[in-house]
């Protein structure tokens, strides 16, 4: 009995299912249809929760965005054809992952920015380091002194 | 050390509280519609039960309009609702509504209390809300003569934002 309840455990730890708020009536009969649907509804926002995809929300307005999705694939269109259908109308926000465009450049540039700016420090610094430890040499006068300095300390 | 490297705190302080200022006074909830001066989608609805006319795209044509998307179950269309009247009855310009995804009885008993400022309603399943980029209840559009969606109002409509916005609008975009 507790065998069969640890596998019970096992399972529902090993096995969680996605939580997708895909209505079993709005999926299509043709898997590779509704495989596709799925792909693009992972990609679209929600606009009522906005930050998760029109898959994952409960929201009346992604569920109808779902189904015309469907729709769209059925009659016939392209994945990007479906997207860019959407996009007319709610434009670059409803991408879950902004387009690298001409006001996302530094969005997307940023943190390679950073990265060299970063690099650039970092040599300014290590170059000035050993800048330092190649100091000239001490003088002959210099020299004397130390060796005088360091024979005082000895003597007492 | 140079003396300008001092300044660079200052200069990073001054540029994050100028980018702050302006991103903090944004409104989060109003995003950019690409359909600003595009056509407005086609679309035909039919007419809520017991009216005659619904709506549809070539009713827009051929004069300045405002179509106003509007629900029963809608509380901030509530709150809109008597600022859209006073505008329409200013009677400069046709104010449509859609009705959007609603209850035909529910929008008749909210009309019959509230008044009924439209002068004409089409019955929408959400279908053309999407069309027309809406994602939440109430949204105001702009129409010029053309059919050419000009202006875009998210939330309810202010006696401020008719002021502001929508009449200047209107006078320059002519009757």
């Amino acid at each position: 009995m507790r065998r069969f309840f640890l596998a019970l455990l096992l399972l529902t730890v090993l096995a969680p299912l996605p939580a997708h708020a895909v209505r079993p009536d709005e999926m299509l009969a043709d898997p590779v249809l509704e495989a596709r649907a799925r792909d693009i509804g992972q990609e679209l926002r929600c606009l009522v929760c906005r930050n998760q995809s029109i898959d994952d929300s409960d929201a009346d307005l992604a569920h109808d965005i779902r189904v015309l999705v469907r729709q769209r694939l059925v009659a016939g269109d392209t994945d990007a054809q479906v997207i860019a259908y959407i996009r007319s109308r709610y434009g670059d926000f409803v991408l879950l992952k902004p387009p690298f465009q001409p006001d996302t450049w530094l969005l997307w540039g940023g943190p390679g920015l950073v990265l060299l700016a970063g690099l650039w420090a970092a040599g300014r610094y290590l170059r000035r380091q050993t800048r330092t430890a190649a100091t000239p040499p001490l003088s002959a006068d210099e020299e004397r002194r130390l060796a005088q300095l360091l024979d005082d300390k000895a003597e007492p | 050390m140079r003396r300008w490297l001092y300044l660079l705190p200052v200069a990073v302080f001054v540029l994050m509280a100028a980018g702050f200022y302006v991103g903090l006074n944004r409104d989060p909830d109003v995003l950019p519609s690409p359909l600003i001066d595009e056509p407005a989608p086609q679309f035909d609805l039919p007419p809520l039960p017991g009216k005659d006319k619904g709506l549809s795209t070539a009713d827009l044509k051929g004069g300045v309009s405002l179509v106003n998307f509007f629900a029963s179950w809608c509380v901030p269309c509530r709150e809109e609702h008597k600022a859209l009247s006073a505008f329409a009855a200013l009677k400069r310009v046709p104010v449509y509504g859609v009705d959007y995804k609603d209850k035909p009885n529910a929008v008749a008993e909210w009309l019959g209390e509230l008044g009924d400022p439209y002068t004409q309603i089409g019955a929408d399943d959400g279908q053309v809300g999407i069309e027309w980029g809406v994602y939440g209840v109430p949204e105001t559009f702009l129409v010029d003569a053309t059919g050419r969606i000009r202006y875009k109002h998210v939330g309810p409509l202010t006696q401020a934002v008719i002021d502001k916005q929508i009449l200047p609008l209107i006078a320059r975009l002519g009757r």
